[in-house]
């Protein structure tokens, strides 16, 4: 009896979470996670998590049941509806890439779902609407609004991000949701999917009262096949969800204890919103209680990885920007996005972080304020509006801009108009520079009423150190009365427009010896192909547009209205057309006069 | 049709979309004639004036010729001589009648618009001088022509078969063979016509796709895009469940004026023809000022009808009033914001009213006018005194 139960002892410590790495075996899946905190030019902070669940399962050959870290719901969705790569994002704010520089990775404003089916999927509609209707029941999200009106099949923008056999664009459904709003209630059910939920690692940070007091919050499930290994024999599965979350010293709330004094750094930050920084005077110190309330006291047991990169690259070379406490454990020097950055690296999982505090603090204070040098001009942003007045016509505009020296690089514009804004693509034009470019390859599929919206891809070559602008006219339709909003003076939201190109860089981006696993996620989204681009893809502003409206109030006016307007017309001719002309003959009274003439007769009056 | 070019350039049928709506004959002719869009629309307005000019021409000297044999043949009563119309009187017709039409200011905006309704006058003018001259194959081919462009002018049919009928001699009596052997071979051409216009849109863009676009569009009205008809705001505010029912409803109001009116009017076939393009203007799906301009360009020929008008002067007042609001109260809809759809609407259902209005007051007069001519002008009843005409 004392040996079975030192065996039961032996086995209950053997089976318990254990400090080192859990390592990965075939059949088996695992979990990385990683928070990115990277300083933006005015002050504000981003912060980018990351929760990347690896499984070396085949979802779509044989009934898988045994879900341990991977998510039941996804995997079974995955499987059930032959989805090779889902992108779903839930997005509140915009990025706003000229100030912030390149995102990490961007979504619009509002709902976005794109996936790419299996080559199985014989009916890809219905399996799209079956999957938007199953996503709405679990992120909360009013995703059971995505219909034909607002879906698209681009042929040159979305090329699968995962594995690959092919590609027939048939197979890829697009759709945006602009006037989705995002809030508390998308959020948990995405914690819930998380393996350690919201109770260990760094997803204790997600604490909704902070998270959407921000400029820019993100939210998204990526599920993609990879390769297993180097040798790419077999597809493992990946389940990435990120978080985006952009603090700014404004929107924060927080009074500002800078080295100057709080009230002339408040007074100077209300400006500052239209200044691009603030050029004397230091920002605010942000650490992670600052941002989230909370800070972090251990890694998710579940995890083989967990660590905490802070950019603190320098951009000036001499001198350093940003001082973090407590110091780092290591440096770790990457090549993002064209530019070499050098970040703190907190490993929480490793034994000697949480030696001397039991909860870790990032705390970044500003060594000296920024000035214009260190401003990163994004090589490629774009900005659109709407012109033109009345509610009859209208212009869309899109500038984008390249802001490198002497490359110049072509850009896929895609753009997805509802069909009540006829679209008239005689009018297009796209101006560089002064004059006119015409893109390489357009594909337009204009809209069907009630049915389709219109797609708009176009191959644009963008020269060196240039803007390009896009214009093109369009009709405001009316609407049924029934089709309209109940807030239809609101306006009409037009999704953002998507760009995605491959933007050279300087420095030689991919080292073919890392291997995928090592390297930080927030570096392994993208597949590249070559070492001399990097993908990027940026959206635009999405667009507000008012429609002309009838009068709501007014349904059984008009029908009885321009039934009278028929009936005028149906009673004059049928007069005209069934009877004929006679000489009236004088009538020899009706009953009333009968009446009056017998009442005149008894007064002595003489009659009618 | 530019925004169809364009389509048809980037290698996009022109009817997948939304926003082109007319037929491939015309993607054809002004695939070669773009440039010159302005010269084709002065143009085809020139020689619609003058197809109606010479058809007016003809139609007087038949109205001469058949006001003799009545006479001569005693059909018309001793006193009306008043009535009886002269060849000087009836001399500048015809120029009136093309001055109307070049001089309408209805006209004038829809050349300066460039819009293909111009064309649609054109054919169905060729088709009313075809008809008038007697030639039931050129008459066939324009009524198909037209048909093909926007299908109303099917209900044309019936006054022309009329005429082609009275002017070769053929009684219409439902018995007589000789009235269904000409019926048949006029509808034959007809069809046919029809028939080989429709395969030759098919083969200039190999589909048929422009079906659904045009006639389809035509029929069920999917577009609410506001104009001077009455269906816009209807079907903008109609519930759901009944839109099926009233689009049906409005289509077959265009269509069943015909089988009446043909019984009513089978002697006078070109009044006939008048009434007929007037109720297609008023209540066709999508009307424009140019179709109003057409119908509009046959009032000189009824002039002789001025006297039995009664309410001629408050309808051209109400028709003039409303023309003129109609920019105002659109600019303050859709520009100023100051005023809402309800506006345009108001002045839509009076303009629209005027145009009943109108046409029924030109129906009576005429009608009472051949009263007139066969029972005499000065009425007496029984006892003596002057009588007064009534419609029972």
């Amino acid at each position: 009896r004392g040996g079975m139960l030192a065996a039961v002892l032996l086995l209950l410590t053997a089976a318990g979470p254990g400090p080192g790495p859990v390592p990965v075996r075939a059949g088996r899946d695992a979990l990385r996670e990683e928070l990115l905190l990277s300083p933006l030019p005015d002050g504000d902070v981003a912060a980018t998590f990351q929760f990347r669940t690896r499984w070396d399962a085949d979802l779509q050959r044989g009934a898988v049941s045994h879900y341990r870290l991977f998510p039941k719901a996804l995997g079974q969705l995955v499987a059930a509806l032959g989805v090779r790569e889902l992108h779903l994002a839930l997005t509140q704010g915009f990025w706003r890439t000229r100030v912030w520089g390149q995102p990490p990775l961007q979504a619009p404003a509002g709902a976005e779902l794109w996936v790419w089916f299996q080559p199985t999927v014989t009916d890809v509609d219905k399996a799209w609407e079956e999957l938007s209707n199953i996503l709405s029941g679990i992120f909360c999200a009013s995703l059971n609004f995505i219909d034909s009106t607002n879906t698209v099949t681009p042929t040159a923008s979305f090329k699968p991000l995962g594995l690959a056999n092919g590609t027939d664009h048939h197979l890829l459904r697009y759709a945006v949701l602009p006037r989705e709003v995002v809030c508390t209630e998308n959020l948990t059910p995405w914690k819930k999917l998380l393996p350690c939920g919201s109770k260990a690692g760094l997803a204790v940070l997600l604490k909704a009262e902070r998270l959407f007091h921000s400029s820019y919050h993100s939210q998204a499930v990526h599920i993609r096949p990879i390769c297993r290994d180097a040798s790419c024999l077999a597809v493992s599965w990946e389940l990435r969800q990120t978080l985006t979350v952009v603090f700014d010293t404004f929107s924060s709330g927080q009074g500002k204890k800078g080295k100057l004094g709080s009230s002339a750094l408040w007074s100077l930050s209300v400006h500052s919103t239209s200044l691009s920084l603030p050029l004397t005077l230091l920002p605010t110190d942000w650490s992670l209680f600052k941002m989230f309330s909370r800070t972090l006291t251990d890694a998710c047991p579940l995890a083989s990885q967990s660590k905490v990169y802070v950019d603190i690259s320098p951009k000036n070379k001499e001198k350093e920007l940003l001082e973090v406490t407590p110091p780092p454990a290591s440096v770790h020097e990457a090549i993002v996005q064209g530019d070499k950055r050098t970040y703190a690296v907190y490993d929480l999982l490793s034994p000697s972080l949480f030696n001397t505090s039991r909860s870790l603090n990032v705390q970044l204070k500003w060594k000296r304020p920024q000035d214009s040098s260190d401003l990163p001009t994004p090589i490629l942003h774009a900005q659109r509006y709407v012109s033109g007045y009345g509610l009859q016509t209208g212009e869309i505009s899109t500038l984008i801009y390249n802001t490198h020296p002497y490359r110049a690089f072509p850009v896929v514009l895609l753009e997805t108009v509802p069909w009540y804004l006829r679209l008239y693509v005689h009018t297009l034009t796209i101006i560089t520079k002064g004059k006119e470019n015409k893109p390489s390859y357009i594909h337009y599929q204009p809209a069907q009423d009630r049915r389709r919206p219109h797609l708009l891809e176009m191959l644009i070559q963008l020269p060196a150190n240039s803007v390009t602008k896009i214009t093109i006219q369009f009709e405001r339709a009316l609407l049924k009365w029934t089709e309209y909003t109940p807030d239809p003076n609101h306006g009409f939201y037009v999704s953002s427009s998507v760009l995605s190109a491959l933007v050279p860089s300087v420095i030689a981006m991919k080292d073919v010896d890392v291997d995928v696993e090592q390297s930080s996620l927030f570096t392994s989204l993208f597949p590249s192909s070559d070492g001399s681009s990097y993908f990027v893809r940026l959206y635009t502003e999405p667009l507000l547009v008012n429609l002309p409206t009838p009068d709501f109030s007014m349904p059984y006016n008009v029908i009885c209205l321009t039934c009278t307007v028929v009936a005028v017309c149906y009673g004059s001719f049928y007069n005209l057309l069934t009877r004929t002309f006679h000489v009236e003959e004088p009538s020899r009274g009706g009953l009333a006069k009968r009446l009056a003439n017998i009442i005149r007769k008894f007064r002595g009056v003489p009659p009618l | 049709v530019v925004e169809g070019l364009a389509l048809l350039d980037l290698g996009v049928s022109p009817y997948s979309g939304a926003i082109f709506h007319e037929t491939p004959l015309i993607i054809y002719l002004f695939h070669f004639l773009i440039e010159y869009a302005e010269l084709v629309f002065m143009i085809t307005d020139v020689l619609t004036a003058v197809a109606l000019y010479l058809a007016i021409q003809d139609f007087n000297k038949v109205v001469f010729k058949k006001q003799k044999l009545l006479i001569e043949l005693d059909k018309y009563a001793p006193d009306v001589a008043e009535l009886i119309r002269t060849p000087m009187e009836m001399h500048y017709i015809p120029l009136k009648v093309a001055l109307f039409y070049l001089l309408n200011p209805y006209t004038v905006m829809s050349c300066v618009a460039k819009s293909t309704c111009a064309i649609n006058n054109t054919v169905i003018a060729f088709f009313i001088l075809a008809t008038i001259k007697g030639s039931a194959f050129l008459s066939a081919v324009f009524l198909a022509l037209a048909t093909y462009q926007s299908l109303y002018p099917l209900t044309l049919f019936a006054p022309a078969l009329l005429y082609l009928l009275q002017r070769q001699f053929i009684p219409i009596k439902l018995k007589s063979k000789s009235f269904w052997l000409y019926t048949m071979q006029y509808a034959a051409l007809y069809l046919c016509s029809l028939v080989v216009i429709i395969c030759l849109s098919f083969f200039l863009l190999n589909s048929w796709d422009f079906i659904p676009s045009v006639y389809g569009f035509i029929l069920s009205v999917p577009d609410l895009t506001p104009n001077i008809g009455l269906f816009w705001y209807f079907f903008a505010e109609m519930f759901e469940h009944f839109s099926l029912f009233f689009v049906c409803v409005f289509q077959i109001n265009v269509f069943f004026y015909t089988i009446p009116l043909a019984i009513k009017l089978k002697e006078h076939p070109v009044f006939f023809m008048f009434v007929q393009i007037a109720i297609i203007s008023i209540f066709k799906s999508y009307p424009t000022v140019g179709d109003i301009a057409l119908y509009m360009a046959f009032l000189p020929v009824w002039s002789h009808l001025y006297r039995f008008l009664r309410n001629i002067f408050i309808l051209s007042c109400v028709l003039i009033v409303c023309s003129l609001l109609f920019p105002v109260l659109w600019h303050l809809w859709i520009y100023a914001g100051s005023a809402n759809s309800n506006f345009y609407y108001a002045i839509t259902l009076t303009f629209n009213i005027g145009q009943i209005l109108l046409i029924s007051d030109y129906f009576y007069a005429f009608l009472r006018r051949e009263y007139y001519l066969t029972h005499g002008l000065h009425l007496t009843r029984q006892d003596g005194t002057e009588a007064m005409l009534v419609l029972k």
